[in-house]
């Protein structure tokens, strides 16, 4: 079942609007602009899709807010800024399908009453910088972007914005915040984007990917779309295999799917012996080996003590030291934290110091106990996801292979000679 | 109309609050203060230290309490074991970076980290194994020193430059752990837009931020058996100066400065508001001469060297609308190292002027090249209320039970006029006291200007000066100066005459004032000098007597050349970065 690849796996599909429309694009539009903005919501409710940038929101309910907003001039702002890492997916939708997502952006405007739409590239991502520069032109010359679209009285026009790189930028206040040429550094919430966005207005939000299934949606109807996958949370998602597998790559599929499946079916099986897995990238929890059929959706997870988050699956064996790991996500965080609040950017530091201590057999027995409340502080009281997620691969680490991080502290001694285990 | 009423529930109390009201202001409502570092009531919401976390229920995480709005049906905890646990870990985490330093810190009687520290119980620091701070000290400025190293990036001084004075000269660079408040380029606040208003180091909760102080300076002039010390103090420093000995704000302490400061060892206890009085003449004079002459109006204070250094800065096309009278200060080091050093016979190089002043700025204005018109320095060392106090409290001086003593005659005589010089409006209504009578030649039956009072931010009146429609305004703290910048560059201000004084308030919100200061106690200042004023004998400046003595003796006449030369100057245009 593919609704997202399903042009990009077909032999022969470059992307161009000629082959998207041959494919059927821009009809989910023409269909769209003929119905009114409630008939579309409530398609879009029915499906029951949420969102796939991690926060996993009802988007029917996110575009009923924006719409049912007072305030105007309205915007719809795509996050292509796909920072986690492990995470590859949007950028597969931007470079091969462009169109998919300039049309469900429009859909987007239409509905909510929108007529301008924003897409917050990520600063690496240069071919798709150009691949969506192009494609926005095309867009405007076949008349689906711009003034009076397909013939009706709806104007939209999307225009591209590049980030600096930064991780917290794919936070969405922060965002937006760097959408109006500020540093990237998250908002109070509430108000949510959908009451107060960019330039404080209105502003619908959402994941590439999770727009990338709303013209299929409008085409076969919200029905349709929720007997896909898991009942609770239907639907397809793009899972971005990598790590310690035979065959990583992005792999779309029906969200009730195993990762026991996924590994094996799809993935070709773990390459060497399997220790653990971070489902949903630095930011979730480590899954020990024995949790392999949990479901891939984001209530199954969640239930499972992680999160599905981007769905950057990353398969570990058992040739890599848990206390590297962690530390290493530490220093990722300390590195992107934004800084703003005390306790992730002064959190991400000592976590991170600690671990490094650790790591040179300078780790103490209070150790573990601060750190695991450091985690449940930083989860309790940071200000926006990053902090609040930032301990979750470390603190799991902690509590699935206590005696790794017990074998370091007290023996001074890292078994897979990994860790230097001395001053460096 | 009332405002809706919102039903909440902190701490099992039932509380009432108006809609819009915090979480943190409700709490506060039933005497529960929740401990807070980014939060200042004057400044905007920024919800980053996370301190003022409190539970409530049904929301997943706890919710900071200065950024959340109390809800109809909320259950709030202040004081659970969770919230608790997570503001030690906080307080910690910034003391993990902090430097062990409050024996030796300026703040240290004073200091919110410090303070919260010790309330919370954090008795050990479980992350003491980690790296500190190693910063660079920015000590280019003349008035302020910013130690980054006590800097916990709660935001407050970039707030308050940018949203209080409409300056922006700091802000924050980088991200993460390696987050630092720094000027732009890292050039030092005395290379950038940086005023000198220090208000940064009011609102600061730390020691990041203090003046340069030159308390070691005027300890070795009063040392000094060659030199002759004189000390002059500022109108808002006798209504602030006792908070600083555990007085309550509003406390009004002439007599009780007087006589600590003659203990100190000072020569000459003199006052500046005798230079206020010959102010009023002056700039007084010179806008009767712009209105009559058609001379560029409207015409504005230059009392406040924060406000000049602004301008300069940000509306170099409008120096000409300044008044070129010196602020009070310069005129009276000008006056002392001349016609009173005159008086008594000794050269001005022998003669050592000290300024007492609630204001930081000041430290910079003394140091302007073109402040030298004595021959020498005109005034060679400013102090602020809280370093006077300070040498106070170093000589061991019994501030609250001293004796009320009187200042030195001659430059220690003024008028009521001159106190109200410290609060917002007080110049104006100085002037237009003496303008009035001068102009009109009659005498002013109700002396009190209340239009022109107040702690809003911008005032405007119009006064009838005998069939003349003299429109005035008034403004405190630069940002809302900016206002009637902004119509004066656009040639569409109505006024005749500008009040600006830089800081919050006007001088008794002064960035040298003792800490805390705010709204509250700014009024309990203002109304400390509208009181001392009513007492004065004299509240007119052009009445006092030792003012019409010194154009007898002296000067000759207002505007004329002594005065030109020695109690006028000039601007200078400065860059924008
Ligand atoms: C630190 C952090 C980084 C994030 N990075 C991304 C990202 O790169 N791409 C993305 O779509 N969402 C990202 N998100 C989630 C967004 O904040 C937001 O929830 C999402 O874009 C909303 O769109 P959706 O409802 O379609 O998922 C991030 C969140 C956090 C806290
Ligand atoms: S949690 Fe981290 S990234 Fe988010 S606002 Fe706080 S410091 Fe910035
Ligand atoms: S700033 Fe406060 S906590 Fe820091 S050294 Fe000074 S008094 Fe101590
Ligand atoms: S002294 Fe005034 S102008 Fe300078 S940084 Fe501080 S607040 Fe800004
Ligand atoms: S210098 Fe002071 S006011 Fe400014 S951010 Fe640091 S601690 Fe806060």
């Amino acid at each position: 079942m593919k609704v997202i690849l399903k042009n990009i796996e077909k032999e022969g599909y470059d992307g161009s609007i000629a082959s998207y429309i041959s494919e059927g694009g821009y009809e989910a539009l023409k269909i769209a602009l003929k119905k009114t903005p409630e008939d579309i919501l409530s398609e879009l409710k029915k499906s029951k899709l949420v969102g796939r940038g991690g926060a996993a929101f009802p988007t029917g309910m996110k575009w009923e807010f924006a719409r049912n907003s007072k305030e105007t001039p309205k915007y719809v702002v795509c996050n292509a800024d796909e920072g986690e890492p492990g995470t590859f997916k949007d950028r597969l939708i931007l470079e091969n399908d462009p169109h998919m997502l300039i049309e469900a952006m429009a859909i987007a405007g239409f509905t909510v009453g929108a007529s301008q739409g924003f897409i917050y590239i990520r600063g690496e991502y240069f071919k798709a910088y150009d691949v969506l520069t192009a494609a926005i032109e095309d867009a405007v010359k076949n008349n689906c972007l711009g003034n009076n679209i397909l013939g009706s009285d709806f104007s939209f026009n999307i225009s591209l914005y590049r980030g600096a790189g930064a991780y917290v930028c794919g936070e969405e206040t922060a965002l937006l915040d760097s959408l109006e040429g500020k540093k990237g550094q998250s908002r109070v919430k509430p108000p949510f984007p959908t009451f107060v966005g960019y330039q404080n207005k209105p502003t619908v939000l959402n994941n590439v990917e999770t727009l990338s299934n709303v013209p299929q949606i409008i085409l076969n109807g919200g029905d349709w779309y929720s007997k896909i996958g898991s009942a609770d949370c239907p639907g397809t998602k793009l899972y971005c295999l990598s790590g310690d597998v035979k065959k990583p790559g992005v792999y779309e599929l029906p969200t009730g799917i195993t990762l026991k499946e996924l590994i094996d079916t799809y993935g070709g099986g773990v390459d060497g012996k399997l220790k653990a897995v971070l489902p949903g990238g630095v930011s979730s929890s480590f899954l020990a080996a024995d949790q392999l059929d949990v479901k891939m959706d984001y209530p199954s997870l969640q239930k499972a003590g992680s999160m599905l988050g981007s769905a950057a699956v990353m398969v570990v064996n058992d040739t890599h030291c848990m206390v590297d790991l962690a530390k290493r996500c530490t220093e990722f965080f300390d590195y992107e934290s934004c800084g703003k609040c005390t306790p992730c950017r002064e959190g991400t530091k000592r976590a991170r110091e600690i671990f490094i201590n650790m790591s040179q057999a300078a780790g103490e027995a209070t150790d573990i106990a601060l750190l695991k409340e450091l985690q449940d502080v930083m989860y309790d009281t940071s200000r926006c996801g990053l902090g609040q997620a930032a301990m979750n691969a470390a603190g799991s680490a902690m509590d699935k292979f206590p005696s790794e991080f017990e074998k370091h502290i007290t023996k001074k001694n890292c078994e897979l000679g990994i860790c230097p285990m001395e001053k460096v | 109309m009332a405002s809706k009423m919102i039903n909440l529930t902190i701490d099992n109390n039932k509380v009432q609050v108006p809609e819009g009201t915090t979480v943190l202001k409700a709490a506060k409502s039933i005497g529960v203060n929740v401990p807070n570092l980014c939060f200042h009531e004057d400044l905007s919401i920024y919800g980053a230290c996370r301190l003022c976390v409190v539970e409530i229920e049904k929301h997943p995480r706890l919710e900071p309490s200065c950024a959340t709005l109390a809800e109809e049906g909320m259950v709030v905890k202040t004081n659970s074991t969770r919230v608790r646990k997570a503001r030690r870990m906080i307080v910690e985490l910034l003391l993990a970076n902090h430097p062990e330093d409050c024996l030796t810190c300026d703040r240290n009687q004073i200091c919110e980290l410090r303070k919260i520290a010790h309330d919370l119980g954090i008795r050990k620091l479980r992350f003491e194994k980690g790296r500190k701070y190693d910063y660079a000290l920015d000590e280019s400025s003349p008035s302020i020193v910013r130690d980054p190293n006590k800097c916990i990036q709660c935001g407050r001084c970039i707030r308050v430059c940018s949203e209080v004075q409409a300056v922006g000269a700091i802000d924050f660079v980088d991200r993460g752990g390696r987050t630092q408040v720094l000027t732009f380029l890292n050039k030092g606040l005395d290379n950038v837009e940086c005023t000198n208003c220090g208000q940064c180091i009011l609102v600061c909760p730390t020691g990041a931020l203090r003046e340069k102080t030159a308390v070691d300076d005027v300890w070795a002039a009063i040392d000094d058996p060659k030199k002759f010390v004189v000390v002059q103090t500022a109108p808002a420093v006798r209504a602030a100066i006792g908070e600083d000995f555990g007085m309550p704000a509003g406390s009004l302490v002439t007599g009780k400065m007087t006589s600590s400061l003659r203990r100190l060892g000072f020569d000459k206890i003199f006052d500046t508001q005798f230079a206020a009085d010959l102010t009023i003449m002056e700039e007084g004079h010179e806008l009767i001469g712009r209105v009559t002459n058609k001379g560029v109006l409207p015409m504005i204070t230059s009392c406040s060297p924060g406000w000049i250094k602004y301008v300069e800065h940000f509306f170099p096309e409008c120096l000409a609308h300044i008044s070129s009278c010196k602020s009070p200060q310069q005129m009276f080091g000008a006056v002392a190292k001349t016609y009173y050093a005159d008086k008594i016979g000794i050269k001005p190089e022998d003669m050592y002027v000290v300024s007492i002043m609630p204001c930081t700025a000041k430290k910079f204005e003394a140091e302007r090249p073109e402040m030298n018109d004595s021959g020498v320095i005109d005034v060679d060392a400013v102090l602020t209320t809280r370093e006077a106090a300070r040498m106070i409290q170093e000589a061991g001086i019994d501030f609250t039970n001293m004796p009320d003593e009187d200042f030195d005659k001659p430059l220690g005589i003024s008028t009521g006029a001159a106190t109200i010089f410290g609060a917002s409006g007080g110049v104006m209504e100085a002037a237009l006291r003496t303008a009035y009578e001068v102009i009109t030649s009659k005498t002013l039956e109700k002396v009190e200007f209340e239009q022109v009072r107040g702690m809003d931010g911008l005032k405007t009146a119009t006064v009838d000066v005998d069939g003349l429609e003299l429109k005035v305004a008034v403004a405190n703290g630069l940002a809302n100066a900016k206002v009637l910048l902004e119509q004066i560059a656009k040639g569409e201000s109505p006024y005749h005459f500008i009040e600006i004084m830089a800081c919050p308030g006007g001088c008794l919100g002064g960035g040298g004032q003792p800490i805390p200061t705010n709204l509250e106690i700014r009024k309990k200042r203002a109304a400390a000098l509208y009181r001392e004023d009513e007492g004065m004998p004299i509240r007119k400046s052009h009445e006092n007597p030792a003012i019409t003595a010194i154009y007898e003796e002296f000067l000759e006449k207002p505007l004329g050349e002594k005065s030109h030369h020695l109690l006028h100057t000039s601007y200078t245009k400065r860059e924008r970065y």
